[in-house]
Order: structure tokens, then sequence, then C-alpha cells
């Protein structure tokens, strides 16, 4: 694996006029205002944040994987690294990261993917996918799952092989590591703490992330 | 796969769009013509639409970065929309995406129908749209879309490459709907392609029916996940 670069923040969560904790297995919605920096620490380590953001004033105009990957030529989200929307908005701009990179391309976990990754009998555990839908019911704006687009995983270790193969590696993350976006336009974003319990990358261990928002300079 | 009769042909023109009901039971061949095509195309369950093609469901289930033979494309219930039954391209792109009006600006100019008639400059996003329009969808129905014909791949450090002639004249890939699949396609160039003129590529379509799959096909075969998403897709129809 090549080097990857961390960047620290210089933002003190003394500041902050926001911030949670949220139990592996919950999801969170909230609106981030333009200039306002959104930070989500792994408290634990080696935890996947599935993570969707919109356009707060157009849902429809929603993150796209796709063209955020395209538009950097780099399939792992890191420090520099513009979230862009299906319309081409710049919603966020990660401008710190102690972890290093994250995936984008593995996608939240259902109760239906589980059967075909793990076991038919899987069904009934607890998805991401799930929970992104009870935040959308739960945020009563007319969301449903054809808004769930696909995700951002951050802090997950999903490398791309140049044969074209897909591999879940350990997690690079650790305790305290974090990742900190500037929101560039008025953002809507929607988070499932990943209750997976099938897959190594967490070390079968959902742990709680912590979410906090500081003001931009001069507000 | 023994060849059955052929129920029709036809040819999607440079830069158009095009969408079919494919029937289970079916499969469409895609050719391309005259090499460096792209058809870029994405798939909804046509009796219940909020289930369609799910790009991270289908690498991660099959822990792939890139679609060939063997393969098979996954909705978001587990289920199987389509299955890669034949290909002689070997590598197909699943995650570069669509142009859109500012990319296809950028790089070849503005071209109207006003001035150059149907030979006027088309993006992938904009087809993608108006298609999904007709069969009353929008643009909160639009997923990550399938690059067939092109090849991009990641380098260690997460670095995209679009890698030129990759399709010759005469390649093809054919898709077993394996539920009755709304398909929405159309030939724009590839996004990453480095080509400076706006030179976007005919293919060729063949729909024939196909017996179902059989116990030892090949797609269903490949990984015990597939085995599961056949079993799944399978159910649905009982």
């Amino acid at each position: 694996m090549s080097a990857m670069q961390t960047v620290e923040s210089k933002l003190d969560p003394v500041d902050a006029v926001y911030s949670v904790v949220i139990p592996a297995g919950e999801p969170w919605m909230r609106v981030i205002h333009k200039g306002q920096y959104f930070r989500i620490v792994d408290l634990r380590g080696n935890q996947a944040v599935d993570t969707l953001f919109y356009n707060a004033r157009d849902y429809a105009d929603r993150y796209s994987a796709q063209d955020t990957i395209r538009e950097q030529r780099n399939i792992y989200l890191t420090t520099g690294t513009r979230l862009i929307s299906t319309r081409g908005t710049v919603l966020l701009t990660i401008v710190a990261d102690t972890c290093g990179r994250h995936d984008t391309l593995g996608g939240a976990c259902a109760n239906e993917s589980n059967m075909v990754r793990y076991a038919i009998e899987k069904r009934h555990m607890h998805a991401c996918r799930s929970s992104f839908l009870k935040a959308a019911i739960d945020w009563d704006r007319g969301m449903e799952k054809r808004d769930i687009a696909s995700n951002i995983n951050f802090f997950m270790n999903v490398p791309v092989t140049p044969e074209g193969g897909l591999t879940f590696e350990d997690g690079i993350s650790e305790p305290g590591k974090y990742v900190e976006m500037r929101a560039e336009t008025e953002v809507l974003a929607m988070i499932s703490n990943c209750p997976q319990l099938n897959n190594p990358c967490n070390a079968y261990d959902p742990t709680p992330v912590e979410v906090l928002i500081w003001n931009g300079q001069g507000d | 796969m023994s060849e059955t009769p052929v129920l029709w042909e036809e040819t999607v023109q440079p830069g158009a769009t095009w969408s079919h009901v494919l029937k289970r039971g079916t499969a469409l061949r895609i050719s391309d013509i005259e090499g460096g095509a792209n058809a870029g195309a994405i798939f909804y369950n046509f009796e219940c639409p909020v289930e369609r093609y799910n790009m991270p469901d289908t690498l991660k289930a099959q822990h792939i970065a890139h679609l060939t033979a063997g393969h098979v494309l996954y909705s978001d219930m587990g289920r199987i929309l389509c299955s890669v039954t034949e290909d002689t391209v070997g590598w197909h792109d699943p995650i570069a995406g669509c142009s859109n009006a500012k990319l296809v600006g950028a790089r070849y100019g503005d071209a109207r129908y006003q001035e150059f008639r149907n030979d006027c400059h088309r993006n992938a996003l904009d087809s993608f749209l108006v298609e999904l329009g007709k069969w009353g969808l929008g643009p909160r129905d639009l997923v990550p879309n399938v690059n067939f014909f092109s090849k991009v791949t990641v380098a260690e450090d997460g670095g995209m490459h679009f890698q030129p002639g990759n399709s010759q004249a005469g390649d093809y890939v054919e898709l077993r709907a394996e539920m009755n699949v709304l398909t929405i396609l159309n030939t724009c160039s590839h996004p990453l392609d480095p080509n400076p003129k706006y030179q976007p590529k005919a293919v060729r379509l063949m729909l024939r029916k196909v017996p179902p799959p059989a116990a030892d096909d090949v797609c269903r075969i490949s990984r015990p996940e597939n085995e599961r998403g056949f079993l799944l897709t399978e159910r649905y129809f009982l």
C-alpha cells in the first residue's frame, strides 16, 4: 500500500456548536449549513460510518459516488476530495483526515444483500439500509427508498486491485481517527452507523462514533 | 449455450438512447460494430422499479470492480436482474459513471441541434434522464451505471485509468434477463475517453429467447453468493 497522507484539523471540540454520539445500529440526520465544518470521529476504531449527503434545497440533487470518484480520478476519498452530486454540485470538501482514505464503492449493508453475501438465514439481522429508510421516514419530508443512493463508508478499507478485484481488508482506522468536511452549500447529512456483524472489517464489533459541527469562520 | 431464434435486431446510432423491457427468458446481445464503442446502461425491475440495479451490491457480492462472463448484475433486493452469459471483451466498467452536459461541452464544444441536426452533441446523464422520464421515472431514480465495452483500471493509489482499445469491431456481450428488466441504454462516449473529438459509436442489439439458467449455469456456479442470488430470484417468481 502506498503511503497515505493524513491531515489534522485546527478546530477544537470545545468550540463545536453541536456534538452527539451515534451508537452502532442507529441512524442520524441533520442539515449542515454552508460554511460549517462537520467532523466524524471513529471513537473506538475500524467502525464503518455509512453516509449520504443531499443538497438540502433539492433532495434529487444528491451525493454521487461515480461522479465523485471520476471527477477526482481516484476511488478513495481523503483530504481535498470534493463530494460531488449527480448534478455536479460540490456538496462538501474533505478538509482534514487522520485516517487516510475512505471507501465509496462498497455501499451499505441490507437484509437482502446479507442473504446473498453470507447466508439466506441472515435476513433478520439489522442492516444499514433499514436504518437509512427509518431515518428517511422519520425525516417526514417525502424521502423514500429511491432516495437512498450509493453511499460513502467513512473509515472503511475496500481496495480495488489492478486486475479488477474488490477486497474488504482489515480497517486502517484506529480509535480517535476522524474525517472533517466543510459544507460548500446547504447540505442534508444522513448517517447509518453500521450494525454489520458478518464482516471482519470492524472485527465483528460495531461501535459508537461521534459527530461534531463547528460554525465557519466569521459566523 | 445453444443458439436460439432471433426475435429482432436493431442498431442504436452513435450518441443515441434506447430502452426496452427485457423479458425473463430472453437475452440481449450488444455488439460493438466498429470497435471503441461505449454502451452506458441502468436496469430496473419493471414490475416494481424501486427495485433497481445496485452497483455496490454487484461489486461486493462478487468481489469485483469490472464485469465479464460469469458475473451477474444485482438489484438492491438481493436478486439478479441480468446475467453476463457471454462476453468477448473481458472487461466492462461499472464504476466511472456517465458524461454530463458540462463535461461534453468542455471536452468537445457546443454543437446544437439547430446547426448539427442529429449529429448534435449529446451526453449520457441527460440521455438517461430523458429515457427514464418515458417510463415515469425521474432524477431520484437515477443509479450508478455500467459502461459496456469500456475499461477503467484502478492503480494501487486509487487512481483511475481509462484503457483505450478495450473493445474491437465485432466484440459483444450478452445479458440474460433473470427478471422482467427495464433496460435504459445509450451510446454516449465514456466520460474518461481521452479522444478529443466527439465520436460516439453505434452498437448493434440482438434479442433472442434463451433457456432458463441450468443447475450448472456458469453465472450460477461462479461463486456461492450467486447461487444464493439465483435462488432468491427464482423464489420471487414462485
